[in-house]
């Protein structure tokens, strides 16, 4: 039996990325502990959303280490859907199937990669699709429902594979203001289950309210890192300064 | 501060609805629009009486070549060649044989929409082509009716189809390869697609039918329509293949992301989650390259093999019956818009049926 001898679910190391010749990542480090809550923030263009898409390998970088669960991620692309079990991401535009019912978006990934037989599937699905409240969509096709309810769908579409990790890439951020509660309620709900998650977002509230951590990054490095009540009441760096009142002020 | 009561909905105005209304809009609407209307009733008038008369008033439609009277079309040499535009030189005693498949072709349609079970249609998909195959041609007991007595719309019909399904695949297999991220299938791919496209039809099915017995053992029989059936094929897949790009560039890249951030592989995300969005946008421009390929069949009257077209000069070359093209060419009109218009309408029975775009 190999138990894991590391306390991290997620470790980025020294990660740069480029796109061309722009910089985009910057000496990342960071270190998120397993049940751990991490909030990343920062202007737009500051590199959030590109390092959690490098802990899934939605993105290549060029230096650098990330393991997650005690895996490396390198180039080998059965390495890459390895760790892609582990990890479930949500994202700003929902990305559900359109051509398929939200039952089927949500037995998909359990009966084509985790190879479980489909009734077995389709109760996992209903579990989690009566825990967002959506159960009587079932059969609907994605694009009848509201934004609110497809991003809860996207949720529990992730979360019928078991993942350790949660990624959420702006999730609220391509919704209408009366849909932005049913999804954070949603995702506090989680958070207080005790999965590891990481959330770019720029909700203050829910960062306030669910995180351990809140990152702040600006030009693609990592600026200022606190726990909530210092990060927003007390900010150290002038940049983290100036965005909260920014964000704050409206 | 003020408050607004809530108004009860009412009818529209009188003469904005209805008949009348109508009219005025969309026949009347403005000076240029009613010269329009007026200009095209007048051809209408003047075409359409006319045309009725020749085709069905004025037309003969029983008896011999001698009691042919009147001005209008002499149908009875259709009727008298009939079979010979239907099946061309397949035997006459045999004719069971496509009807029957004609049958299982419809049979297996109406199936296709009423069974949604994927393993059965997939089955239906691959034993149909097989047994209409045994049936046309022979073989397992059935007498053997070689390839040169096919003809006529029997014969339009087997390139047509056989153009379609064959080059389906390897259409998409170009698609697929044409965005690949390997260097060298994306390079073969390109210079496939660039390469077919950039030439004729005509001068595939000439290289089809001239290069390819090349590398076979001399004395070695090649099918004449086998080699057209190959080049119609590869042609086909070009376009194929370009449509299909099309659907897929119209994919967004979140469907990708997503797919991958599940972990399924390659396949998986192509066969599951991109291609079934894709071909159901490219429905459209398939069937229009499908429509394409069904006239384009006509081609291979060049290397010898007699379509339904081809039997309009064939059957004119009968001594007895001169002078009949006229009858002929309107008749193979008819059925080449009747199939055409037919899978333009049926494709767009699946489109609906396919979307899931409910708003």
């Amino acid at each position: 039996m190999s138990t894991s001898t590391n306390e991290y679910m997620i470790e980025m190391i020294d990660v740069n990325k480029w796109y061309g010749d722009f910089h985009v990542l910057k000496n990342i480090n960071l270190r998120i502990k397993k049940g751990e809550r991490v909030v990343i923030c920062g202007p737009s263009g500051s590199g959030k959303s590109t390092t959690i898409r490098c802990m899934n390998r939605l993105e290549p970088f060029q230096e650098g280490q990330i393991m997650i669960k005690d895996l490396e991620l390198t180039e080998d692309v059965k390495r890459i859907r390895e760790v892609r079990t582990h990890v479930g991401m949500v994202f700003q535009h929902f990305n559900l199937f359109p051509h398929l019912s939200i039952l089927e978006n949500l037995i998909l990934a359990p009966t084509w990669v985790g190879k479980k037989p489909r009734k077995e599937a389709i109760k996992t699905a209903m579990h989690y699709l009566e825990r967002v409240k959506i159960a009587d969509q079932a059969d609907k096709y994605p694009n009848q429902l509201s934004g609110g309810q497809q991003q809860r769908v996207a949720i529990a579409r992730c979360l019928c594979s078991n993942p350790d990790i949660m990624l959420f890439d702006e999730p609220t951020a391509a919704l209408d203001p009366e849909m932005i509660g049913e999804v954070l309620d949603v995702m506090t709900e989680l958070a207080n289950d005790g999965i590891t998650m990481v959330c770019v977002t720029h909700e203050m509230g829910f960062a306030k309210k669910v995180a351990d951590r809140v990152i702040f990054m600006d030009a693609g490095q990592i600026v200022e890192e606190n726990e909530p009540n210092e990060f927003f009441d007390n900010p150290q760096s002038d940049r983290l300064k100036m965005f909260l009142e920014q964000i704050l002020d409206h | 501060m003020a408050i607004y009561e809530k108004l009860e909905t009412r009818p529209a105005p009188e003469g904005t609805k209805g008949f009348s209304a109508w009219i005025r809009e969309n026949l009347f609407s403005s000076v240029i629009s009613s010269i329009l209307t007026i200009i095209s009733f007048y051809l209408i008038f003047k075409i359409v009486p006319p045309l009725l008369d020749w085709m069905i008033f004025d037309a003969t439609w029983s008896g011999t070549k001698e009691e042919i009277t009147g001005e209008g079309a002499r149908w009875i040499f259709i009727i008298e060649k009939f079979n010979l535009f239907m099946y061309g030189f397949y035997p006459e005693e045999l004719y069971w044989r496509p009807n029957l498949i004609l049958v299982l072709f419809i049979a297996s349609i109406v199936a296709f929409k009423k069974i949604t079970h994927t393993k059965v249609r997939i089955a239906i998909l691959f034993i149909f082509p097989i047994v209409a195959f045994i049936l046309l041609h022979g073989g397992l007991g059935l007498e053997v009716v070689p390839t040169s007595q096919w003809g006529g719309l029997l014969l339009t019909i087997v390139v047509a189809s056989v153009g379609i399904i064959a080059s389906f695949p390897i259409g998409i297999m170009f698609a697929l390869g044409r965005q690949s991220n390997m260097p060298i299938i994306k390079t073969i791919s390109v210079l496939y697609i660039e390469f077919i496209r950039g030439v004729p039809l005509i001068t595939l099915l000439f290289l089809a039918s001239v290069i390819l017995p090349l590398f076979f053992p001399e004395g070695m029989d090649f099918d004449k329509l086998l080699r057209a059936l190959i080049g119609i094929t590869l042609f086909q897949a070009a376009y194929i293949a370009e449509v299909i790009r099309g659907g897929l560039q119209a994919i967004p890249k979140g469907q990708y992301e997503a797919a991958d951030a599940m972990g399924l592989n390659y396949w998986q995300s192509m066969g599951l989650i991109i291609l079934p969005q894709a071909l159901k946008i490219s429905i459209p421009n398939l069937v229009g390259s499908f429509i394409s390929l069904f006239k384009d069949t006509t081609l291979i009257l060049i290397i010898g093999l007699f379509d339904v077209l081809a039997m309009v000069t064939l059957t004119n070359n009968d001594t007895s019956w001169l002078g009949f093209e006229t009858e002929g060419y309107v008749f193979v009109t008819m059925i080449y818009w009747v199939i055409c218009f037919s899978m333009s309408r049926y494709a767009k029975s699946i489109e609906d049926k396919f979307n899931t775009n409910h708003k």
